[in-house]
Order: C-alpha cells, then structure tokens, then sequence
C-alpha cells in the first residue's frame, strides 16, 4: 500500500518533471524534450533545453528533495510541528552572510552567494547547537536557540537593509526564493553536498524513530541521542544549507510537505522521509511550472507560487484529516 | 479588612500555625533550586533536583484568600521598574537631551516650555506607544504559546503578522497612502486573518493542534503575498515597506496612544481574567475540562483577545517581530514558574521593546533605525544568554 | 441509589456510532469496573459519564439533572476525572501540581485558602507522594507520576471519581500499588470510583461492581463473583477459560485456558490451575 503510493509519486514526479522541461515562455513538444536532454543537436528548442530548462528541472528535483528531508528531519528533531529548516536559523544564517557579501564585499553574482550563504548556514547551525547545550540539548532547547539566534540575525539583516538601499534592492529578488538562477554549473556544484546530506538523513530514520518517543524511551531503547542529534543537525545543515545557497530561503515546502506525508504514511520515519523527499519536489516542480505559465512570458518566483498554491492546499488536508501529531 | 499574612515554602507549608519557622525555612532553599532530600526516593534519572518555590498567601476574615508567588512577584515589580526607568531614559534621550531628573519634573507639571513639548507632545506619546506596544505583544504571544501549548507559537509564526503586513503593503503599494491609512489596513489584515485561521481551524471547538497547522498554512500564503508585494514595489516603496515591516516608533504621537490605549485598557483585564482557566489549559483538555474549565470558551476569548490586541499594536507600530515570541519565554525563565505568566510577560514586552528603542538612539543616532532592528537583536540575545546560562540546571 | 446515571444514551465520534440506547447506573460507594475488549467502548461510555463527550442521543444524569446543563465548576466539586492522557507543564514541581486540583473550589478573590493548603497536603499524604513534594513532575518514574495525577484529582475532593486506564504503560508493581491506593479511597474515604480497566483479574479482585461491555453493549453488570463465569469471559472476550477462586482474596480469578496441542490431547485443566501463581505475579493477559 504504502510502496504503492510511493511508486506512483514517482511517476507524478517524472511526469511533472517532463512538463517543467516542456513547458515555459517557448513550449516544446516532447520529442524535442528528449532530443534536447539526450541527443543534444544544437537547435534553439535544444539550447533551450539544455542550458536552461533542464538544469532548472534538475536543481528543483534536488533541492525539492533536499528541503522536504530537512524539514522532516527537523520536525523529528524538535518533535515541534511548527519546526522547519528555518528553526535551526539556518535561513537566517544564509541571509545574514549574503547581505553581508552583498553589502560590505560587494558580491552581486548569484553564484558567489552561493557560498556565502552556505558558509553562513554552517556557522549558524553549529551555533545553534552549542548554545542549545550540546550533550543536553532538548527539542526545546534547541528549538528555542534557533529562533533566538534567528531573532538577532534577523534584526541584523533588516539593519543592513535599511541603511543600504542597494543592498535591499538585490535581497528583496534573493529572499523570495527561485529556481531562474539554474546552471548546469550551479547544479554540479551543490548536487554533492545535497548527497551526501539526504544519504545521510535516510540513514538516521531508524535512531529517530526512537527519539519520536521522547529522549527517556530512545535511550531505553539504545538510539544514541547526541550522535543522533550531531548527524541529524550536519544533515539539515547540508540539505537546507545547499538548497538555500542556490534558491534563496524557499520556505514553508519543508515545513508543509512533512505533515502531510505524516498523515499519509503514519509515523515511521522509514516512510515519512522517501516520500518527503519525492513529494517535495511535486510541490515545488509544479509550483515552478505554474508560475511560468500563469505569468507568461515573464514568471513568477516558485517561492510564492509554493506557498500560495501549498497553503490552501495543506488547510484543506488539516481540516479533512485528523492530523498525526508527532 | 484585617489580613493575615502567611508565607509557607509552596503548598509544603503544611498548616499555617507557624509560619514564622516555615518561611525561614523556605528562604534556607537557594533561589529555588537545590539538590534534593531524598534523591533515594529516585526519578526516572535520579537526579533528584528540588525546586522549592515561596508562595505566600494573603487571606482576610471574611474567606478571601490571594495568592503569590514570592520570584513572580518580585520579578514582576522588577521589570514594572525597569520599564519605567527606560521610559525615562528614552524621554530624556535624542536631539535635546534631558536628565532623569528633567524628565521628572517636566512630567510632573515642571519645567520649561520648550521642555514641556518636547515632553509631552514629542516623546511621551512615543515612549506610551512602546510600552503598550510592548505589552500588548508580549500578553498576546503568552496567550498563543500557552493555548498552542508550543513555545514557538507566537502570533509572528502563526501568520497574524503576516496577514497584517500584507494589509499595511496593500495600502503602501497599490494606494501609496499615509501613516493613517496603513494603520488601518493593518488592522484589517490582522483582524481578517485572525478570523480566517479561526473559522478554517474551527470543527467543533477550537483544536491546539489544528489551530497551530492552519496558522502555519495561513502564513505561508499571507508570507507568499507579502514576498509578491515586495517584488512589485518600487524601491521608495519597498523601503517603506520594509521599515514597516521591522516595526518602527518613529514620530508616533498621541493619535496612535489613544486607540491603543484604550484596547489595552478593555482587553488586557480580560486576559488577566482568564489567566487561572489558561494555566490549567497547560495540562491538556481532558484534564482542564475535568477540573471544570470551559476549554473552548477560555480558548476562544483569550485568543480572540490576543489577536485584537496584536492586530491593534501591529498597527501602532508594525509587526515589530520576536516580542511575542521571547517575552514569553523570557518571563517564565525569569519568574521559573509554570504557566502562562501573563503579566510578567507583558511587562518584559515593555521593557523589550522601550529598551530596544533606547539602545537604538544611544548606538545609532535618533531615528537612524527602527526599534524593530534592535527588539530582535536584544530579546533574541537575552533569550540566548538565558539558554546557555542555565545550561547545567538542563531545565526548560 | 445513584448520582450518576446514564439514560439511553448514543455515543458517537463524528459519524462513527460507538454504543447506541446505553444506560447505565453507577451504585453509589461502590468501587465500579468496567472491563471488555478493545474498542468495546468502555473508554467511550466514561469519557460519556465525564461529560467529555456530549451523547448524539439520550443524556447523562448527575443527581438527576443533565450534566451538559450544569455549570461546569458545579460539576467539577461533584465528579473528578483522571484522564487517560494529562500533560504536565514543563518546570511544575508536585506540589504545584497537585494544587491545581484544587481549581473548582477556587475563584478570582479566592485563589488559595487555608482548606486549599490542608487538602492539597492530605492528598500528597493519601497518595504517598508528600515527600516529593518539591521535586520537578518531569523527573519522577511512570508510577511516581501517575500517583500525583491521582493526588492532583484527589484535591479535587469530589465524591465520585472516574479514572480513564489508570494502570496502562505501568509495570506490574506500580500497577498493583496504583490500584491498591485506589481500593484505600473506596474503602477509607467512601467515595464512589469508576475505573476502565484492561485487565480482567485486576478488575474481578479490585471492583465491588463490574461492568462488562462488547460491542457498545453491556453484557453483564453486577458483583465479579456473581457474574465472572467461564461463559461470560468466553462471550465478551472470545477466549475459554477456567475461573477459579483467587488464593489470596477469594475473587474470581481468570485462568485462560493453554493453547491447544495440534494433534488432540487433553488441555491441560491441571496444569493450567497449578500456574496459577505464576500467572498472577506475571499479570495475566490484557483484555
């Protein structure tokens, strides 16, 4: 049953997959698609494909999957359903360093944000968790930690904003979160720490489970609570990190995209992340889609079309089903 | 009315016969934590921790009985004074500056003329405006955390900021219109959202945990709008906009105070009121409704109250962010006592946020930043200072 | 005689009818267990008498008036409840705890009495948990924990007392000590428990009056001796058994019978009563 459904995501996936190459200011039939990613022949369809649609496709399917394992990881984590990557300040640590590279190092290309902003997840992230006590971090804890730390870079990003025109005009673009930016480039470079990171939270899903049950029963039950946590926070840090660094804080699609798995899957982690990572990048793909063609020839940002499409969708889900709290 | 005072060591005061003995015993315990009598009699970690709070209770003839908690009441006094005192502070700072004692004099019929403006038609309404500000955020975000039972349900996260912000960028975007006219679209925003989540989370009562996810859904929406707004604005625009959205008391003067001012007046009383229902909230429905709670009438007035109370300060001074989610926390670390803790809460939104604008003008010149920038920074700075301090005691 | 009535009632979830026409009496003073299989609807037909959940049809009688239209502090001096799930706030020591129980008795301008110290004391007292008086909820064991729940209920100082799976998630000796404290406030201050419990010896040992429920009927009520024969576990629960007379209380006592060897062969009646001991101290099978 279970199995079922995550076969047939896949097939959603690949389809809306397909539609992202095709489908924009230039429509391109199918056979053209395929020619393009795979006997690239140099006519414009094929450019078009391969410089541009393709690589964006890509960088959504991987960053969709990567934003989805990190918010379901976090909502393990902080056993806090209003957790997402943005909780460990991770959004707001990438923020503060591409303001800072835009304002005080006068970086203007996307791909030098690029780290930066992972640069400043990683400091954030390692923060959070010395500051939410290490060996004696609680969900709580940790929880609150991140938003505190959020809380002061946020003051810090809005200062710098404010005092620098030129730097608010390039964040303003930055903070709604796109997939536009999309070079083959750009994707070979973040793909490995996105790998590295979602082998990583598949791994954990067994300790987490345990920790689900709150830290008294999974020690009980041997998980290792600390080096959980450690590999959980490096994993998040990497995922949410890279997908960041590429498309701006995209926020909300690892923060939805978990409760509603939840309530597909029940509560095994073992679940949960699979089809987090494959439902994700629906949300996000199609969203990317839709904002091509509802604005067409000009797009909107997939960060908006993401939540303005997954909001109403996930308030209906809550209102239909009984939710499964953590 | 005759009142007899007795202080016990909490309810561990076993009669009251002699009270004297037992509050010295009491005051023997280190600021209320100390190791444990009996670390025998074992916890699950064995850490036998004891957390020995004063309570003193005040009780006349005629069966009327209050009660304190000795920390929650000094912590209270505290902040009321500390408040105050950056209220003065803040006064007696910018272009023309004034001492304490200035401020004072002037406040209390003194003074000259040019110090009586100043005073009283430039500073005094902006400092009024923080304070409530400040209070009405840090009331409102005790109400949420405690009816949400998370600590991260704060009025900024469950999407009543954003419904605001985007009423305020409406009017600023598309109607270019003045500070009156943001006001009011702000509260619009607020209000409409707050009865959107309301109805959409609404199945037969009002659900914690369902109110916490249409909140979240709500606010990625509303956040979305916002985003869009931002992106359709010009740059004055978009400035605008964004010393807005930071929260700013700049220039506020008396029109602001008043409407405030008297929402705070109906609407803080009533939350106060439900207090004692909302604490026992904190133990999960079944267990409040045993003990004879009307979990969805306490539910549905405080949090009603809680969002006219956001939706109102957002509209004085923006959806200045954090000050409902740390003051909260802030407190009840303060006070170390369980509960929603609403009035210390909203004493230390008070202080956050007339400190913050006080800090503001100190390190960067009047007016240069929004107090939005600084309330972030100093609760979020405090709030980690308070975490890793009390790291070793392990305790939330 | 008894306060607490249910009359015809349908209980329901949603769409989903759990019992219908239900009426049941709790006798006055008396220690009542009901007992069935899962999802039988016991835990419903308690949330019923709690009034935590309103009845589709029909209604539940306090003192002979619906319990829905009275006042909820009222209700909450006559019945206390221990729900099967309570949350206990982060940074709440016992004693706070337990005062909280005092609630219903409280008001704005009367928030803690001298009766309010003296019953919470006694209720820490009554429930062996006075010594942990400062000690955080959150660092007690799991029977630590449920005894100051029960305490905080205590303080309630309600003369009919319901309690949801007081035993659930508890080992053996913490269950046995749960239920003995629950037998003392039966037997020492006279009040009427209600109790849903899984385990049918526990139940036959403990209750002065049983209630046995299947499929949102009930099956039998009554005294366990009167009613707790072969037949009717055999009919509420599926199993057969033998029932034989407790050694230590002369109360009913379920021994299940020994799984059938495949090929025939006597099932061992003998051998079954012999481990008798053996299956009390183990805390024979949940219902």
């Amino acid at each position: 049953m279970r199995s079922a459904g995550l076969v047939a995501s896949v097939a959603v996936l690949a389809v809306i997959a397909v539609l992202g190459i095709a489908v924009g200011a230039k429509q391109i039939p199918l056979d053209q698609v395929w020619h393009g990613v795979f006997h690239y022949s140099g006519s414009d369809s094929g450019v078009v494909v391969r410089d541009v649609r393709f690589p964006r496709t890509l960088l959504g399917l991987i960053v969709g999957a990567a934003l989805g394992l990190a918010g379901t990881v976090m909502q393990a984590l902080t056993r806090n359903p209003l957790a997402d990557p943005g909780v460990l300040g991770i959004n707001a640590g990438a923020s503060a360093a591409v303001v800072s590279a835009i304002s005080f190092f006068g970086v203007t290309s996307l791909t030098g944000y690029v780290w930066f902003a992972f640069a400043g997840a990683a400091v954030v992230s390692v923060a959070v968790y010395v500051l939410g006590g290490t060996r004696s971090a609680t969900p709580v804890r940790l929880a609150l930690a991140g938003t505190a730390l959020t809380a002061v870079l946020v003051g810090y990003i809005n200062a710098v904003n404010l005092m620098d025109t030129a730097a608010l005009d390039k964040m303003r673009f930055w903070t709604v979160g796109s997939l536009a930016s999309a070079t083959m480039p750009t994707v070979t470079h973040i793909a490995p720490f996105l790998a590295v990171g979602g082998v990583l939270a598949l791994l954990i899903a067994r300790p987490l489970n345990a920790i689900a049950l709150g830290d008294d029963q999974a020690r009980a039950l041997g998980a290792r609570l600390t080096r959980t946590r450690v590999l959980a926070m490096l994993a998040v840090t990497l995922l949410c990190g890279g997908a960041t660094a590429v498309c701006g804080p995209i926020v909300y699609v690892g923060l939805m995209v978990p409760h509603v798995v939840r309530a597909i899957t029940g509560p095994d982690m073992r679940w949960i992340l699979p089809y987090s990572a494959v439902l994700s990048p629906v949300l996000l793909l199609g969203a990317d889609v839709l904002g091509r063609v509802v604005a067409r020839p000009g797009e909107l940002q997939v960060g908006i079309v993401t939540a303005v499409v997954g909001g109403p969708v996930f308030i209906y889900l809550v209102r239909r089903r009984r939710m499964a709290q953590l | 009315m005759s009142a007899t005072v007795k202080s016990g060591k909490d309810a561990g005061a076993m009669s009251g016969k002699d009270a004297g003995v037992k509050s010295g015993k009491g005051a023997g315990v280190k600021s209320g934590e100390g190791t444990g009598k009996d670390a025998k009699a074992g916890g699950a970690r064995g850490r036998g921790v004891t957390a020995a709070r004063r309570i003193t209770a005040v009780r006349t003839k005629g069966g009327l009985s209050l009660r304190f908690d000795a920390r929650a009441t000094f912590v209270g006094l505290l902040l009321l004074a500390v408040a105050l005192a950056a209220g003065i502070a803040l006064i007696g700072s910018g272009d023309y500056p004034m001492t304490p004692g200035e401020v004072m004099a002037t406040l209390t019929g003194g003074g000259d003329a040019g110090q009586q403006f100043i005073v009283q038609d430039l500073r005094l309404p902006r400092v009024l405006v923080g304070l409530l500000v400040g209070a009405a955020f840090g009331i409102a975000g005790a109400v949420f955390q405690t009816v949400s039972r998370n600590p991260l349900g704060s009025p900024d996260v469950l999407g009543f900021a954003q419904g605001s912000s985007v009423g305020a960028l409406v009017v600023i975007v598309y109607f270019q219109g003045g500070t009156f006219a943001v006001a009011v679209g702000a509260v619009v925003g607020g209000v409409v959202t707050g009865l959107a989540i309301f109805l959409l989370a609404w199945k037969r009562g009002i659900h914690g945990y369902r109110f916490v996810l249409v909140g979240i859904g709500a606010s990625a929406m509303l956040y979305a709008m916002v985003l869009y707004l931002m992106t359709k604005a010009n740059i004055v625009e978009a400035t605008r906009a964004t010393t807005w959205m930071t929260g700013s008391l700049n220039g506020r003067d008396w029109d602001q105070v008043w409407p405030l001012a008297a929402v705070c007046a109906v609407l803080v009383p009533v939350v106060l009121l439900y207090g004692r229902p909302l604490r026992m909230l904190e133990m999960g429905d079944d267990a409040a409704y045993a003990l004879g709670v009307r979990v969805d009438r306490v539910r549905l007035v405080a949090l009603m109250a809680a969002v006219v109370l956001v939706a109102s300060a957002t509209a004085a001074a923006g959806p200045i962010s954090f000050v409902a989610l740390t003051a909260p926390q802030l407190a009840r670390r303060l006070t170390r006592s369980p509960g929603p803790n609403l009035l210390p809460a909203a004493l230390m939104g008070a202080v956050l946020l007339v400190a913050a604008d006080w800090s503001s003008q100190r390190l960067f010149g009047a007016d240069q930043l929004p107090v939005g920038v600084l309330t972030g920074v100093l609760g979020g700075g405090y709030l980690l200072w308070l975490l890793a301090t009390e790291r070793k005691a392990g305790r939330i | 005689m008894s306060r607490l009535t249910a009359e015809n009632v349908t209980l329901a979830y949603d769409q989903r009818v759990i019992a219908e026409n239900l009426s049941v009496a709790i006798p006055d003073h008396s220690f009542t267990v009901i007992v069935g299989p899962n999802a039988c609807g016991k835990s419903t037909l308690l949330r019923a008498l709690s009034r935590m959940l309103k009845p589709a049809a029909g209604s539940v009688l306090l003192d002979g008036s619906a319990i829905s239209s009275l006042p909820a502090k009222k209700v909450a001096k006559a019945l206390g409840l221990l729900p099967q799930s309570s949350i206990a706030p982060d940074g709440i020591t016992v004693a706070d705890l337990v005062a909280r129980g005092r609630y219903p008795h409280q008001g704005l301008l009367r928030q803690w009495s001298a009766d309010d110290e003296r019953i919470v004391q006694e209720s820490m007292a009554a429930t062996g948990v006075a010594e942990l008086a400062d000690r955080y909820v959150d660092e007690l064991s799991g029977g630590q924990r449920q005894r100051v729940w029960i305490a905080m209920a205590l303080a309630q100082q309600t003369p009919l007392f319901l309690l949801d799976e007081p035993t659930t998630y508890l080992d053996i000796q913490h269950q046995i000590e749960v239920l003995d404290l629950c037998a003392e406030l039966h037997e020492e201050q006279g009040r009427t428990l209600v109790a849903v419990l899984h385990d049918l010896n526990h139940a036959a040992r403990y209750a002065t009056h049983l209630i046995a429920m299947k499929d949102g009927a009930i099956i039998a009520e009554g005294a366990p001796a009167d009613i707790v024969t072969a037949e009717l576990v055999e009919r509420v629960f599926g199993i057969s058994c033998q029932v034989i007379d407790d050694p230590e209380t002369g109360t009913p006592l379920v021994v299940p019978a020994a799984r059938k060897p495949r090929n025939g062969g006597s099932g061992g009646g003998r051998a079954a009563a012999e481990q008798t001991t053996a299956a009390v101290a183990a805390g024979a099978p949940r219902g």
